[in-house]
């Protein structure tokens, strides 16, 4: 038994590894804005990763997601200033602001954890609403976090030993982000891939099978919340680096739909998918501006589509998915596309058990 | 004492907008036990057919019947057309298909018409009345308790006394049992749909004059507000729900009066999460059914 485990394990890490060096090799490839691109798609797939386990694989709704990536940037924020204060520098200074953010989005997962292992569904998912509308206000009142300007994050310069290599800071904060996700992302493949993915499914799919299966469906609810806040605080926290500032405007309702969206859209459950649909919620935004700036659309219509046909856009992509894909994009493309009229004809039949999410 | 009377007046008024926007979630959680996250934006469509009619004939009174009618239309169309393709056995892929609705309705209409807030008029006088020198309720706060309370009555009779209401009940709770025994379970949720819009719309358009005014996003908080309040009086009570935005209301009102506008939100979370922590079905609500 412990060889089939550990043999799974060191499958997925050998794996995470190669991805790992070719995305790392992939950005000497791009040109400095592409870099920033992909840094910001690799913060975003590590909160993809944990949020595609927590609604895929338990069923837990959290419309709070972007809150948990904000906990780490001002995680972030907050102890690397305190390094900075100390004249710490360099690989240190990052350590503890990781340290930080770990620290802020864990205790924070923790709390939403317990409400997650008491609530269901609905009560969840408007829980999590809450907290997001809640967090201007929170960033307004406690002391130290800057209001809505939000806190200035420590400059990351390309370390000397790497200069020689590296051609810009932004590829420097690619390679920082590529590697924090391969940190964030590689445990959750492996808890999704073992046992404790095996327990999430099945209190997702019964929760009092589960019980009397000897689960604790409270416990396993609560852990893969903290597992899923842990990568998203990394995210934040790399976020807040390519972006040097953590403000509340960045963390707001729209952004955390958008993870939503992404998970959806990638399949929900699986990593791939969230990696799929990390690449499309950044790309995406960015080449529908591009394409109604060079349209050449009057001002006001331009002004009054920028941000909005993105969002109409993801929206109908949602809802578009959910009812004629239940696994998202990674199953439509595991060869279930050519299934689409089967599926279609298939929906007079109600006895099809059609699940959007895997059990 | 004086600020404390008005404070509380204020919330009372507000937390009357929040009961009637709860009770729309109350008939839709009691017809089809979901909890539909595109309400808020299902109404806004109503409110802004309403303000082109107000605009086009100066009524408000015709207005107002247009976002009755309108609510009605929408929730209809929306359970016709695209939760009816959504598999029902867990609540996961409805609420994810009502976020996505939420996304569409909302940037469609800030694509059509805007970013800007458009001012509506109310029916009747802001001013408040002054009883002893302190200011109290306005006419337009007094027509929105009548308004609300006049709701609850309808929606008590209709729950309770009538066949209609049973079988609305009976779809809910037991769709396989009901067919059998001869009830139209999906036209009792369509039904369901329709008329829990129709109050949601009623209660963003009795809103919106106390606003800045009218836009795709003036109802979110409202959303946020009237959750936390059937949450408090359980998704089963309209009369909970009726007690519960009361007290939010009062709660919000006081909050921002005593302690600043800043920490409004974080009171209501607290107390979305001390009555969930404590209760997780609702305080008003009845005990569901074991599960160990």
């Amino acid at each position: 038994m412990t060889a089939t485990i550990s043999s799974r394990t060191r499958g997925i890490v050998l794996r995470a590894l190669a991805l790992t060096v070719l995305a790392l090799a992939a950005t000497f490839l791009l040109d400095s804005y592409r870099n920033y691109q992909l840094a910001v798609v690799a913060a975003v797939f590590c909160a993809t990763a944990g949020l595609t386990l927590l609604v895929g694989l338990t069923g837990q709704l959290s419309l709070g997601h972007a809150v948990l990536m904000a906990c780490g940037g001002y995680g972030y924020a907050l102890a690397a200033g305190f390094a900075v204060e100390v004249d710490l520098s360099g690989m240190l200074r990052f350590a503890l602001g990781i340290v930080g953010a770990v620290v802020v989005a864990g205790a924070v997962g923790g709390l939403l954890g317990l409400a997650g292992a008491r609530l269901r569904g609905p009560y969840l998912a408007g829980l999590t609403l809450a907290l997001v509308i809640a967090l201007p206000a929170f960033t307004s009142q406690v002391p130290g976090l800057g209001g809505d300007q939000g806190r200035n994050v420590p400059f990351e310069p390309v370390p000397d030993w790497l200069a020689p290599v590296l051609f810009s800071t932004e590829q420097w904060h690619a390679w920082i982000a590529i590697l924090v996700a391969a940190v964030a992302v590689t445990p959750l493949a492996v808890l999704r891939s073992g046992r404790a993915g095996l327990r999430m499914r099945a209190v997702h799919g019964d929760e009092v099978a589960a019980r009397l299966a000897g689960i604790s469906p409270g416990r396993v609810k609560s852990h893969a919340f903290v597992a899923g806040a842990l990568s998203a605080g990394l995210g934040g926290a790399v976020l807040a680096i390519v972006t040097q500032n953590v403000s509340p405007g960045g963390y707001d309702l729209a952004f955390s739909l958008l993870l939503l969206v992404a998970v959806v859209v990638g399949g929900l459950g699986s990593i791939g998918g969230a990696a799929v649909g990390s690449v499309l919620v950044v790309l995406l935004p960015w080449l529908i501006d591009t394409l109604t700036t060079s349209v050449g659309l009057p001002a006001d219509v331009e002004q009054r589509l920028s941000g909005n046909l993105v969002v109409l856009v993801f929206g109908a992509l949602l809802i578009l998915v959910t009812v004629v894909w239940p696994g998202g994009l990674s199953h439509a493309f595991a060869g279930r596309l050519g299934s689409l009229s089967a599926r279609l004809r298939r929906r007079s039949d109600q006895h099809v058990p059609q699940s959007l999410t895997e059990r | 004492m004086d600020r404390l009377a008005f404070l509380l007046a204020t919330g009372l008024a507000r937390g009357l907008v929040i009961a009637l926007f709860a009770l729309s979630l109350v008939i839709i959680w009691r017809a089809a036990r979901i909890v539909n996250f595109a309400q808020a934006a299902m109404a806004i469509v109503a409110v802004y057919v309403a303000f082109a009619v107000t605009q086009a004939t100066g009524s408000f009174w015709l207005g107002l019947a247009a976002a009755l009618v309108t609510g009605a239309a929408v929730g209809a169309a929306v359970e016709r057309w695209l939760i009816r393709l959504v598999p029902s056995t867990t609540p996961l892929p409805g609420m994810i298909v009502a976020i996505g609705l939420v996304m569409v309705l909302q940037s469609a209409i800030s694509i059509a018409f805007g970013p800007k807030h458009r001012p509506m008029a109310a029916p009747f006088s802001e001013q408040p009345f002054s009883v002893g020198g302190v200011a109290v309720l306005s006419p337009y706060d007094l027509f929105i308790l009548l308004v609300a309370l006049g709701v609850v009555a309808v929606l008590a009779v209709l729950f309770n006394g009538t066949t209609l209401g049973l079988q609305m009940r009976a779809s809910a709770m037991a769709p396989e049992v009901s067919r059998l025994l001869g009830v139209r379970v999906p036209r009792m949720i369509t039904l369901g749909w329709m008329l829990s819009s129709a109050v949601a719309a009623l209660a963003v358009l009795l809103l919106v004059p106390t606003e800045l005014g009218l836009n795709a996003h003036s109802a979110d908080i409202l959303f946020v507000h009237a959750f936390t309040v059937a949450v408090l009086g359980g998704l089963d009570s309209p009369s909970g729900a009726l007690v519960g935005g009361v007290v939010v209301g009062i709660l919000i009102s006081l909050v921002t009066g005593f302690l600043g506008a800043g920490l409004a939100p974080i009171a209501v979370l607290v107390l979305l999460t001390v009555v969930l922590l404590v209760r997780p079905g609702g305080i008003f609500a009845a005990k569901e059914a074991r599960t160990a």
